[in-house]
Formats: C-alpha cells, structure tokens, sequence
C-alpha cells in the first residue's frame, strides 16, 4: 500500500495493533503534551525516542510517516518566521531594518520539531487504531463523564454511524456526480470558484438523501430498541492485558521524568 | 386457530398533513395474527401496509383503538422495551438499517440496547449469523456485501433481540434476482424451522403467495383476509391492480384456451405439477 493518507488505518497485525485503545490514546496525549511541557534536552530525547520506537514497532511506511508531515507544513512555516523575527537576544543578522537573533533560530526550531512530533504522533494513532477501536477507546475514556450528565454513550453513536457512513457517501457522491455529467452538468474546469459552485448539483442532492437517509435510520434504530439510556451493554469488551501495563507504564515513566527534570 | 400474539382492536390512525388536514392512513383494523403464522400484507401503494405494520412494535400508536403484542398494550410505555424485543423489523432500504462498522457489531446492536450481557449477546450474534448464513462475514463492513446479504445481516439483527415475530416490510424490493431469492429463503426458514410469526409486506403476488394467510388492504382498511389461493385469484383484489402470482396468470390464459387447469395455482411448482397431471390423463384417454 503506496498511499497511505494522514488519519487512514493500516490494518496490520503488531504490538501497537495490539495495544488496548485506551492505552494508546493516553500515551498519544501524553506524547503530545512532552515536547511543549519539557524544559531539558533530556525530556526532548525521551519524547523523540519513544514516538521513534512507535514508528519502528507500527512498521508503517517511512514514507507515509514522513508524507504526514505536509499536514503541518505552513503551520511550521509561519511559526518559525513568527519566532524568528520576534524574538529578542543576540543578533545573528541584521538587514535593513530587520533584526534576527540566535534565540529566535532556536525558539523558531523547537515550534517546528513540536509541531512535527505532535503530526507524527496523530498519523501512528490513527495507522494502528481501527476507526470501530478509537471509538470504543474514546467512549470508554469519557464514560466517567457520563456521570456528570455528558452524553457520552450518544456522542459514541453518533461517531459509529458516522464512520459506518462514510463510505456510503462517497458512492453516493461517486453515483450522483454520474448521473449529473450524463445530464450534461460540467464538474471538472473552469476557474476555482467555477468549480466550488460546480458541486452545488452534486451536494444538494447528497444532502437531501442524506436526510432521507437519516429518518429511516432512526426509525431502523428505534425498532431495534435503541433509546438514550444508560443501560447499553457492548459486544467488545476492552480488556488491559501485561503488554497494555508494559506500555502505559514506560509512557508514564518517560513523561514524568521529561517533564520534571529542568 | 393458534393462540394470538398480534391483535388490534378498532385501531385507528391519522395524521396531519403539511396543510393541516386530518388524514386517515388506517380505518378501524380488527385484526389477529396467530403465534407462529406466515402472513403476507399487500395492497396498492397508500393504502396502510407499513403504518400498519409500525404498529405492531410500538413505532407508531394509534389514534383510537388498541394494539397488543403478546398481551401486552402498545399503550403503556413501560412495555415498549418488551415489545421490540419481541417483535423485530426489517426494512426495504438494506443501507439504511445498519449502524455499526462492522456485521458482528451491526448484529450485536438490538442485544445491546437491551442490555443483554456480553457473553450472552456473543453467544446470540454467532447464532443469529450462523441461522442467515453469513458467519463468513462477520468481520466485514456492511458497504463490501451485496444487497442481499445486508438484508440477510438485517435479519441477523432482527432475530438477535430472540423475537417472536418478524415484520418484513418490502424487503426485496431495492434487491437483484439473487439477492431476492436469498433473502425469501431466509424469510421460509425462519417461519418453517424457528416458528417465528412472519409479517411480509410486500408488492410482489409472488412473494404472498409464499404466505399462508393474505391480507389486502386498500384505503386504510383490511378488504380481504384468507388464504393465497382464495385471495390472490379473486377479480375484487384483481381490480385493485395488485396484478396475479406469475403462475396464476399463466395457469388464467392456459385455461382460456382450453387447457383444463383447477384454479389456485399460485407457485411455479404447483403449476408444473398440474399440467403434468392434466397431460397424463390426456394421455390415458388417447386411444391406442
């Protein structure tokens, strides 16, 4: 698989795989939050090395890691000259009446290395994480808010039919755009904004059958018993298992001491 | 007659329409279903069938009159839960009735609103898938499967919840050939095999004349109620432009040319069966 796009699932079957939901969307939070909350090189190294050792272990294209990169490129791009320029200390270069510093190269650097980390820790979740296990993963990590009267449960249904219709729509998509160019309707030239008000043929009528689609659905879901109720149970049960303790606990370790070493 | 599990009494329903007028989509149904029947509704487009049917699981209540599921009124919130449970639906749009990633999950949905304990809906979505015949499947999101077998995983769903009861409301009308056949299988299956209580809506005279009781209903109202070979021959149901089973109609124009041919030939087989009786008793009167 040559075209892996940031945020797709690779189905594969390693340890990260493996690794319980909610056990990897910690850790991805927590690989998120070090490098912006480590104040020592050493904090940096861990943060580093342990997405390093995700990446190896995930066996997903080096390519396709390094293709997620683009997700963040004009972000880094305008954080690196905002730092570059607006950081006060010792003059690298001055033209003219602009000033650069030696602090605003290193501080314009970090941005971009969080930046990246932070995209490369999104793309591995997602790559080792079935859409059906992020959505176990998030219900069952926001079931304690559930008891202050977040509709948690809700929220992961509504996440579930969304990904169930994904596909769907794309053939919809893929069908009524057929059946507009057979009717003469021109989707593809012209200028830009030629082309945005191109889709109207196309989307209009997406959304009315997505409507219609929607009312049947309830009414399938209602005779099938669904009510907003606190008493679902779930066909999958996530369970932690040793390799589930293994990781966390390193994660944890390695945040801790990145953080707390100055 | 076998003890009732669907009964409606002077059930009437109206709704209003966009402009405010009062319409009257059923019109006093007094109606029993028998546990264990194989019932076919039909009838032209408009006249009740599916408000009907959204009765008998409490999607719909009526306006006068009462419905009861198993002794149970469609009334009394209380027992809703108990009457989806009892009673499962399948509907005519197969993409429109799945709401899980995956087939297992998918099944696993009725079992879960109930909140039947993990172990236990496990044990029910094998079987459920194992009774359809997609086991193979399980692990497949519903947009790889065919018409048919998003059908026969909509089965699945319905039968997990342990019903007494299936509504099929025009379950093949959006499927191909293919698909049409297997889901009617299933549908036989499930009345002859499991016992269940079937309720098939549906266009097709071909499809009712599966069915061991027909109801036609025209105008909100149930106009005929027998069986198939009663029903499906009679000119009153003719004129409602329902049309006639394929092999009625063959069996109508042999008859016109002469070809002596009883009456209440509603399958292909049925009729295959009574020409080779006719042409052996042809035979036997030839001299020589």
């Amino acid at each position: 698989m040559n075209l892996l796009l940031p945020g797709m699932y690779f189905a594969a079957d390693t340890a990260l795989h493996r690794l319980d939901p909610r056990v990897k969307m910690g850790a991805a939070m927590a690989l998120m939050v070090l490098p912006f909350a480590a104040r020592h090189p050493i904090g940096h190294l861990l943060a580093v090395g342990l997405v390093g050792a995700a990446a190896v272990l995930s066996r997903a294209p080096w390519r396709a890691l390094l293709g997620t990169l683009r997700t963040v490129f004009w972000l880094s791009f305008f954080m690196f000259f905002f730092y570059f320029f607006t950081t006060p200390g010792r003059p690298l270069l001055a033209l003219g009446g602009v000033r650069v510093t030696v602090e605003g190269l290193l501080a314009g650097a970090l941005q971009v290395y969080r930046l990246c980390l932070l995209a490369v820790v999104a793309a591995l979740l997602t790559y080792t994480t079935s859409p059906l296990q992020l959505t176990h993963g998030l219900e069952a990590m926001l079931s304690p808010l559930a008891r202050i009267g977040l509709p948690v449960r809700e929220l992961g249904m509504v996440l579930t039919v969304a990904l169930r219709f994904v596909p769907t729509f794309f053939e919809e998509i893929e069908t009524i755009s057929r059946a507009q160019r057979a009717r003469g309707v021109d989707l593809s030239s012209g200028p830009p904004w030629q082309r945005i008000r191109n889709t109207v043929p196309v989307f209009v009528p997406l959304f009315l059958s997505a409507i219609r689609r929607a009312e049947e659905l309830a009414v399938a879901m209602e005779a099938r018993g669904f009510r907003s109720q606190p008493h679902r149970t779930r066909l999958y049960q996530l369970t932690l298992t040793r390799a589930d303790a293994i990781a966390a606990l390193i994660v944890l370790a390695c945040g801790t001491i990145g953080v707390l070493i100055r | 007659m076998p003890t009732p599990f669907i009964q409606t009494r002077a059930l009437e329903y109206t709704y209003f329409a966009e402009d405010g007028r009062a319409i009257p989509a059923l019109r006093g149904i007094d109606l029993t279903v028998g546990r264990g029947e194989f019932v076919a509704l039909v009838g032209p487009n408009g006249s009740g069938k599916s408000t009907l049917a959204r009765h008998f699981n409490a999607l719909l209540l009526p306006t006068a009159g009462e419905v009861w599921v198993d002794g149970l009124s469609t009334a009394d919130p209380r027992q809703v839960q108990a009457i989806r449970q009892r009673v499962g639906m399948v509907f005519q749009n197969p993409d429109n009735q799945l709401v899980a990633g995956t087939v297992e999950e998918d099944v696993a949905f009725g079992p879960e609103n109930l909140g039947v304990p993990p172990a236990e809906i496990r044990r029910r979505v094998d079987e459920a898938l194992e009774v359809v015949g997609m086991t193979a499947y399980r692990h497949h999101p519903p947009h790889m499967l065919s018409g048919g077998q998003k059908q026969r995983v909509a089965i699945a769903g319905a039968l997990a919840t342990r019903p007494h009861c299936i509504i099929f409301d025009e379950p093949t009308s959006m499927l191909d050939a293919e698909g049409r056949r297997q889901v009617l299988q299933t549908v036989r299956q499930l009345n002859a095999e499991l016992g269940l209580t079937v309720i098939l809506i549906t266009q097709s005279m071909d499809e009712a004349a599966l069915a061991r009781r027909v109801l036609v209903m025209d105008g909100g109202q149930i106009v005929r109620d027998g069986p198939p070979e009663e029903v499906l021959e009679d000119p009153e149901v003719e004129k409602l432009g329902l049309g006639q089973p394929f092999a009625a109609e063959v069996a109508r124009r042999l008859r016109e040319r002469g070809v002596p041919l009883p009456s209440g030939l509603l399958t292909v087989e049925a009729l295959v069966a009574a020409l080779t009786e006719t042409h052996r008793s042809y035979a036997v009167g030839l001299p020589g």
